[in-house]
């Protein structure tokens, strides 16, 4: 019998199934002591097994909250990339459990598909498909006021850099703008068509401010040599436009904007990128906190199928208890919706039970076999 | 004993008939007390409603103050006004119906299509705002009834009472609705159509919105105070019910002179504005009621609201009998899972005897005691409190029998439960066993401070004695210090050695140190080791073998140099631990072994042996370490960070070197020399550039200064070993304090517009000294320009605590209310109590605790098999 035989007798979770197979391969050890080992373990992990009635939530939220007010308040360089700067810390996690829709720095790291991921060359093309660029990066732009036009002078050395040729440019310009536009020597010249001053400066903002390839979201796109291969890290995020970059290994690409992952990928990759994100973030500040808090916060958030924050517009707002989201926020306009629609509270959960005081139906408070003792009476 | 439960509460909107039947009388007057200062008859503290002044006899049930608590009145409103609460109901209400016939505004199967997505949500437990959202808009958007064809006006609502009908968009002529008006279409809106709006006709009409009856909650409820100068002062809604009585008044005598319309309007609209801050004087849009000196009333919304309010104050945090508080002071003699607890406070807190035939004569001993452990208090079994004083001492003894309940003064080894705010975790609040000692403070052995986060500056601590037996066991086998050692949050050691303890043992095992035997025996005399091997000299780590359990382990200690190649056992700075079978082979014991937070000891005893064993452990191994220190004697001065005068050179050399490097590369910024690194801008990377040389410098400097201050430098000791301190504050303290920064910056703001920080330096410059890099040591002391930016650093670092405290505390607010109510089921799974969804199929994935887990691993493999290979070798 080998070793794994050994251990489908047990049920036990894969992870450390995985690590006993190693720890006995490794040591190669007879089967008798195997069996001895995967026994003992076995029992540890019965014994290791959580308690009936825990208050799990609880342990969770006090286990994120204590160490916060051990954690910095300030944005920082990304750990490796100090390009790169990002929200750290207590901001960051409150982002996370608020669930913002627009995190104040949203970043992506970009793998690459395997066959070009160890060229730089090939890295720096499709960091400039990611990248915005402005035609005012590309060229200059001037207004001719008494012309009433246009001149933009085209940067070679800059084209030649993006890799787009002349033509291409001129084509991208056509696409964005209405008015007629030349080439006069080295200048294109925009010739307005309405003989307005307005017009002409709108013309001109809009042309300064065309994305003339590259994402629009994507402000910046640093690549960076990462072991064998190169990843390309950005400034902005937009999961969905980059997935459709050629050469881009979506499946391997991250963002941390959770809200968008949520409408791209789903609710579960939302869940996991919750759990990556919170423990990055306490990590990163050198605070060890369970994975399983973690995850059960991420449940929580997650457990209807939508993205709930923690708070009076989520999780805790949704409560079914009255008098739990009374006592939580909105005191008064809870209470006068409840009555308005003939609200019943059952009572069931903690709050509820503590103000009415009551035991509550929590680990010893749980129990409902009672002894009577007979020898008590008189 | 099981108490009773129960099982619902219902809530819903009182009808004007149920405000009546409730009621004991109509008020009519304003007047409160008539001159002899009794109540008034039908004025607002009639004694129909309860009473509060002792003598007197609430006329409806005849209860004395203290008995009766209280019954409601009612006023008859003269004109009907609007609910403000309901307001806003009030106007989808009136925009989604017919003004004719009273019809929700949309076809009768769409109605029903709505009714029942809101059903199914309800019963999932979801949120329908949105569907009612959906509806509103909808009906709004009607301008036609589908059921009588009649044309529709758009609605106004002006906050917060007021309802008008927009006639002629165009030419803006509008009505305005008299809540008459209002409550009569209210009125004319079917049961089935409410269902759509969200409201449940088995529990309200909307018309209630619209008040024509108010109820007056009892006197109790707003109690009169009487100042030191004899005057009554009335409670803040007493004075608002004045206010609506005598406005109420004045209208119906006004309407039966027959006053003309423009007075009667404008009393209703004083009426509405009373009814409207009586109930929330918190409305946006009209001015707070205030009492005469200008303070704004605390209505009833105010009562219900915020920290203070009803909800959060007075419901879900009570006031609590049998508790003492005083400062805390250190006591490393007593163990951790003991509190010292003045003589003072023991006197006053008792702890019931339960009195039965088993304990009779013990209970008629405390009861005869005349000095400590006294009983203060008996309780008969008809639950009448006597007070045990010298005369009757002995008839209490005499008349004692089982069913009564002897009130004891608290005293060594009673259970306690022990707590300091603020309470962020479980182990803020641990369980402790009473030590009766002299003095005012409670003592706390050092050790336990990790988990209260608790030091001696000052702190105080709450004390609180369980009074069931029930609650007693609990807080012995679930709440106790030893049950706590091991923290859920990372599953390892939270209590552990700190400061001394960690210096004592490093002291002790560092090396091969020998000591006599008699330097032996006293370290080890206030330990609980009873026999050890008679031998004339001991090495260090012998000693602290005695009191070390049967573990066998390796790892690195703190003190590890992180070598390229680790030579474990064979490691030249003994920083590779090394025990067998509870003895100490190798290696330094320091904070990675004993620490809190960190020991591995710790974590390894507990698993194997339990909590007592890890107790005990800690208990000796702080007083081992108490002891050597103590005889070995440990010290620092300002003399410890003097360094030599040729490191003083090599300091400042290097320093000098980085502000010329720094030079260099401002000169070639200016020049346009400088490359900018990818992404940056030539400013932020020559900003960056700079502050990596400064950076650098200072840890150039410090290295230099660790040289030469060797490692038996008191402390030194301290950060190596990890008990205090870290080498980066021995650096500032002997070699360079370094670069101060504000927002991750060095100091870049001045006195507005000059361009510098300050004076002494010339606009624009960009220089280390220039902006903040601080050159001189602690130790040196700093130039004035130094002091400033030093200070300007400071002062960020103050401020960020503040906010943060504040921005943690509430995070940890909300995460306790969205994550309260979930527990572990018998059958493994992790649901929410009151909606009963599942959150989780197995806890965590694999259903392991993470208390009890080893550092999230949910086993510790490696631990099992090197057990197992031991047993298998013998």
């Amino acid at each position: 019998m080998s070793y794994e035989q050994l251990l489908e007798q047990y049920p036990f979770p894969q992870s450390i199934k995985e690590e006993i197979k190693e720890e006995l391969e490794k040591l190669k050890v007879k089967k008798n002591v195997a069996k001895k080992i995967i026994e003992r373990c076995y029992q540890a992990y019965l014994a290791n097994l959580i308690e009936p009635g825990e208050a799990v939530g609880i342990v969770a939220a006090q286990s994120v909250g204590e160490p916060g007010t051990q954690m910095t308040m300030r944005t920082f360089h990304y750990a490796g990339v100090a390009e790169l700067n990002v929200t750290l810390g207590l901001p960051r996690l409150i982002e996370i459990l608020d669930v913002r829709k627009n995190p104040s720095t949203p970043m992506m790291t970009i793998y690459l598909e395997k066959e070009i991921a160890k060229d730089r060359e090939k890295a720096r093309e499709v960091a400039n498909k990611i990248e915005a660029t402005y035609l005012r990066d590309l060229a200059d732009i001037e207004v001719d006021l008494r012309e009433m036009k246009i001149l933009i002078k085209p940067d070679e050395e800059a084209l030649r850099r993006k890799g787009l040729s002349l033509d291409e440019l001129k084509d991208k310009i056509d696409k964005s703008i209405k008015d007629d536009f030349e080439q006069e020597g080295e200048f294109l010249v925009v010739k307005i068509r309405e003989q307005s001053y307005k017009h002409l400066m709108d013309v001109f903002e809009k042309l300064r401010d065309m994305v003339v390839m590259g994402i629009k979201e994507i402000k910046r796109v640093i690549i960076r040599k990462e072991g064998e291969e190169y990843v390309l890290y950005t400034e902005g995020s937009s999961l969905k436009k980059v997935m459709k970059v050629k050469g881009v290994d979506f499946s391997r690409t991250l963002t941390n904007d959770i809200y968008e992952i949520y409408e791209v990928l789903g609710i579960e990759a939302a869940r996991s990128a919750i759990i990556r994100e919170a423990l990055s973030t306490l990590e990163e500040q050198g605070l060890e906190v369970d994975v399983r808090h973690i995850m059960l916060l991420a449940d929580v958030m997650t457990a209807d199928g939508e993205l709930r924050q923690i708070g009076r517009h989520g999780v805790a707002g949704e409560k079914q208890s009255i008098l739990a989201r009374a006592a939580f926020e909105m005191t008064v306009n809870n209470l006068l919706e409840a009555a308005m629609r003939g609200e019943i509270d059952y009572l069931r959960g903690i709050t509820e039970n503590i103000i009415i005081g009551q035991p509550i139906r929590l680990g010893t408070g749980d129990v409902e076999l009672i002894a009577k003792l007979g020898g008590m009476k008189k | 004993m099981y108490p009773k439960r129960i099982s619902a509460i219902k809530f819903d909107v009182l009808s004007p008939q149920e405000i009546r039947r409730m009621s004991v009388t109509k008020l009519v007057t304003p007047e409160t007390y008539d001159d002899d200062g009794f109540p008034v008859e039908g004025g607002l503290m009639d004694t129909r409603l309860g009473v509060i002044d002792p003598g007197l006899k609430c006329k409806t049930c005849g209860g004395k103050a203290g008995e009766c608590s209280g019954h409601f009145g009612h006023i008859e409103l003269a004109a009907p006004v609007i609910h403000v609460g309901y307001a806003k109901i009030i106007a989808r209400l009136l925009s989604g119906t017919c003004r004719e016939c009273g019809r929700i505004l949309i076809k009768d199967e769409r109605r029903d299509k709505f009714i029942k997505e809101i059903e199914r949500l309800k019963s999932l437990g979801q949120s329908y705002e949105e569907v009612l959202k959906e509806v509103f808009r909808l009906t709004k958007a009607a301008k036609k009834c589908p059921h009588c064809g009649k044309e529709q006006l758009e609605i106004k609502f002006e906050k917060p009472t007021s309802f008008y009908e927009i006639i002629d968009p165009e030419k803006k002529e509008e009505e305005k609705l008299t809540p008459k008006d209002i409550r009569e279409r209210l009125e004319r809106i079917p049961n089935e159509d409410l269902l759509a709006f969200g409201l449940d006709p088995k529990a309200v009409r909307p018309e209630w919105f619209v008040l024509t009856v108010l109820p007056v909650p009892p006197v109790t409820v707003r109690p009169s105070i009487i100042l030191e100068t004899g005057q009554r002062s009335e409670d803040d809604l007493t004075h608002k019910l004045v206010d609506i009585i005598r406005i109420n008044q004045r209208f119906i005598e006004n309407r039966e002179a027959g006053a003309p319309q423009q007075i009667l309007e404008d009393l209703w609209e004083l009426l509405q504005y009373h009814v409207t801050t009586y109930l929330d004087n918190e409305v946006s849009g009209i001015p707070p009621a205030r009492h005469r000196s200008g303070r704004p009333l605390k209505t009833l919304a105010q009562r219900l609201k915020g920290k203070d309010g009803r909800f959060r104050g007075s419901l879900s945090g009570k006031r609590v009998n049998f508790s003492a508080r005083t400062v805390i002071s250190p006591d490393p003699c007593i163990s951790i899972s003991e509190v010292g607890v003045p003589e003072e406070i023991a006197k006053e807190l008792t702890v019931p005897i339960f009195v039965t035939q088993n304990n009779l004569e013990f209970a008629r001993r405390v009861i005869l005691r005349k000095d400590h452990p006294r009983a203060s208090y008996v309780v008969r079994a008809d639950g009448k409190k006597i007070r045990v004083i010298d005369t009757n001492r002995e008839e209490l003894a005499e008349k004692l029998e089982p069913g009564w309940i002897v009130e004891r003064e608290l005293t060594d080894g009673d259970i306690v439960l022990f707590n300091r705010q603020p309470s962020l975790h479980r182990m803020s609040i641990m369980a402790h066993y009473v030590r009766v000692l002299p003095y005012k403070t409670f003592r706390l052995n050092p050790a336990v401070c990790p988990p209260y986060n608790a030091d001696f500056d000052g702190d105080e601590m709450n004390l609180h004695v369980p009074q069931s037996l029930e609650a007693q066991t609990e807080a012995k086998m679930l709440m106790a210090v030893q049950e706590h050692i091991l923290s859920p949050r990372f599953g390892g050691p939270i209590i552990g050695g700190i400061h001394d303890h960690v210096t004592g043992l490093y002291l002790l095992t560092r090396g091969e140190k020998k000591f006599t035997k008699e330097e032996a025996l006293e370290f080890l005399r206030a330990v609980d080791v009873s026999e050890i091997p008679a031998k004339d000299v001991y090495t260090g780590k012998e000693i602290f073998s005695f009191i070390l359990p049967k573990i066998s382990i390796k790892f690195k200690a703190e003190v590890c140099q992180g070598c390229d190649a680790c030579k474990e056992e064979n490691c030249e700075h003994d920083a590779y631990v090394v025990i067998e079978n509870g003895v100490l082979l190798k290696g330094t014991i320091d904070e990675k072994a004993v620490g809190a937070f960190k020991g591995i000891l710790i974590d390894e005893i507990m698993r194997k042996f339990g909590a007592q064993t890890a107790r005990k452990f800690i208990d000796d191994m702080t007083r081992l370490a108490i002891g050597v220190i103590s005889r070995l004697g440990f010290t620092i001065g300002i003399d410890d960070e003097d360094i030599p005068i040729e490191a003083v050179q090599q300091i400042e050399e290097t320093i000098a070197e980085a502000e010329r490097r720094v030079e260099e590369l401002i000169r070639a910024y200016h020049e346009g020399n400088l490359e900018p690194m990818p992404g940056r801008s030539i400013e932020e990377t020559l900003e960056m550039r700079i502050m990596q040389e400064l950076g650098r410098a200072r840890d150039r400097a410090g290295k230099i200064a660790g040289r030469y201050l060797g490692m038996d430098n008191s402390a030194v000791i301290m950060a190596v070993s990890g008990a205090r301190g870290s080498m980066l504050n021995l650096t500032q303290m002997a070699a360079c304090i370094g670069q101060q920064s504000v927002r991750g910056e060095r100091l870049t703001r001045g006195y507005a517009y000059t361009h510098r920080t300050t004076s002494h330096f010339k606009p624009n410059d960009l220089g280390a000294r220039a902006r903040g890099f601080v050159r001189s040591s602690y130790k040196s002391g700093l130039s004035p320009v130094e002091f400033f930016f030093h200070a300007a650093g400071g002062r960020e670092g103050l401020v960020d605590t503040a906010v943060r405290t504040s921005q943690s505390g509430y995070l940890q607010r909300r995460m306790i209310n969205a994550l309260q109510d979930l527990k572990v089921e018998y059958d493994g799974t992790v649901r929410e109590q009151t909606s009963g969804v599942i959150v989780q199929f197995k806890y965590g994935e694999d259903g392991v605790d993470p208390m009890k887990s080893f550092r999230g691993k949910s086993v510790d493999v490696k631990r099992i098999v090197r057990e197992v290979l031991g047993e298998v070798r013998e």
